[in-house]
This record gives C-alpha cells, sequence and structure tokens, in this order.
C-alpha cells in the first residue's frame, strides 16, 4: 500500500528580488516593492511530502525522526534567520520563492534517502505557494 | 470530473507496539509513542471523492448521504476510541497515521453510490499528515 506523508515546517527569512541582468527601471518593473533596495522577509511554510510502502512491522513509510533531522539540518539551519540573497544558493540565482522551492527539492533529495521524495510546496504566505516535484 | 472533499474531524487514543519487538526497540523504534498508556489526538479527516456532475441535480455526490455514510462507517466507530483496543483493524496493524488513512480508505470504498472515492487525508496533527490514494 503507497502512501504519502506530509510534514509542514516553517521558517523565516529575507530577500530581496533583483536580476543584475537587467536596469534598475527594469527590476522595478518586473518585481515591484520586492525589489526595494534593502529587501523584507516572510515566514515560510514548507510542506514536505515522502511516499513509499507501509513497514508491516512498525505501520510506517520512514522514521519521522529521520525526515524531521534531514529538514532541519539541511533546511531550516541553512534557510532560517538568513538573508536569502547572501547564502551560496542565491549567489547567481533570484531567490523567488519558485527558485527555493526546487533548491530545497534538489537538497532534500540529495540528503533524505528513507522514503521517496514526491513534492515540496512552500508558502510565501497564506496567500500564495509553490510547488516542485519532478 | 470533479473533486469534492469533505471535512469531519475526530479524537481518538493509541499507542504504538510491535509484540514482535523488545521493549528495548519499541522504544528506539516508536519514541514517546510507545507509551504503554497511549495518548490522543484530535485528527481531522478530509475525504475527497471524484465523479461527473449529475446534470439533474448539479451534483458530483448527494452531501447528506456522503456525511452519513462518513459518520456511520468512520466516526461512530473511531471517535472518542482507543485505536487499538476497540477499533478491529487495529488488532492486527499498529494504528500510525499511515494505517489509519488506509483503514478508513477500505471502510468507504464500494459504499459510495454515485461518485468514486479519490483520496483520504487524515492530519494526526496539522503539521503532519498522510494521504492514501487507494494505491498497491
Amino acid at each position: 500500500m503507497k502512501v504519502h506523508l506530509t510534514r509542514r515546517y516553517i521558517f523565516s527569512a529575507s530577500h530581496r528580488l533583483h536580476c543584475d541582468q537587467l536596469t534598475d527601471a527594469q527590476n522595478q518593473a518586473v518585481y515591484g516593492k520586492c525589489n526595494n533596495p534593502h529587501g523584507h522577509g516572510h515566514n515560510y511554510a514548507l510542506e514536505v511530502t515522502v511516499s513509499g510502502q507501509v513497514e508491516p512491522s512498525t505501520g510506517m513509510i520512514c522514521d519521522l525522526v529521520d525526515l524531521d533531522e534531514a529538514v532541519h539540518r539541511e533546511v531550516l539551519d541553512r534557510f532560517d534567520h538568513v538573508n536569502l540573497n547572501v547564502v551560496p544558493e542565491f549567489e547567481v540565482t533570484v531567490p523567488t520563492t519558485e527558485n527555493l522551492s526546487a533548491i530545497i527539492f534538489q537538497i532534500l533529495q540529495r540528503n533524505f534517502s528513507s522514503a521517496h521524495l514526491e513534492k515540496v510546496r512552500l508558502e510565501e504566505t497564506a496567500m500564495n505557494s509553490f510547488e516542485y516535484s519532478n | 470530473m470533479v473533486y469534492l472533499t469533505r471535512k469531519c474531524e475526530f479524537s481518538a487514543s493509541h499507542y504504538y507496539h510491535n509484540p514482535d519487538f523488545t521493549e528495548e526497540e519499541n522504544r528506539r523504534v516508536f519514541g514517546k509513542c510507545a507509551n504503554l498508556n497511549g495518548h490522543g489526538h484530535n485528527y481531522t479527516l478530509e475525504v475527497t471523492v471524484k465523479g461527473d456532475v449529475d446534470p439533474k441535480t448539479g451534483f458530483v455526490v448527494d452531501l447528506k448521504e456522503l456525511k452519513e455514510i462518513l459518520n456511520r462507517e468512520v466516526i461512530d466507530a473511531l471517535d472518542h476510541r482507543h485505536l487499538n483496543k476497540e477499533v478491529p483493524e487495529f488488532a492486527t496493524h499498529i494504528p500510525t497515521t499511515e494505517n489509519l488513512a488506509i483503514a478508513i480508505w477500505n471502510r468507504l470504498e464500494g459504499r459510495l453510490n454515485i461518485a468514486r472515492l479519490h483520496r483520504v487525508r487524515v492530519y494526526e496533527l496539522p503539521d503532519l499528515f498522510v494521504d492514501f490514494y487507494g494505491e498497491a
């Protein structure tokens, strides 16, 4: 029986959306207030969905502690209470939530193997969210 | 094809214990969930059905009927119960949220007259939920 399990995590970070290949006027036109020079922040809510067969002896598809440890170590320790623009992952990439969700998926895919990674869903605010899967 | 989701809540207690494991293994695998005195949750259940809209009624399913089936097959059996001791499925299966989603699917499948069951989602906590689509 294949089951999907989703765990939700919160982290807070700041960012500024700005593309070096665009002029200041173009950046302002494309990103609006997200381009304001000193940045701004969000409380992001991250949902990580994994899937797998239920192991009969435990009733679980993976150990939740393993998932929590991987997400804390690889995602929350990296992105919580930081300015996304200065972390290595966004050296050349604009820290939109689209890009952040894809990067988190790729990081978890490399670092969590107890169950199949199905999807990450990232809420930037209560009004908008982004999903990334392979 | 339209998907309709009905939400309801139930509260139940459980513990995780595999009699084939030693006590030390049970504690290591299940952590504080292995405490045999049990603990409880307010579960939120979302049941999604799918089907074509009936041109006469504009419904994909009769909501009153869906609610009655949910109450009879799921809520009456699980709400304010001890899952390990009072729900037959968990005499042989550990009452994890994974197994709970499968058990609820099995209780509902085949009992919906018009619409087909699409997904059972069970929230154990606001930050932890399981989806089952009836996949093998």
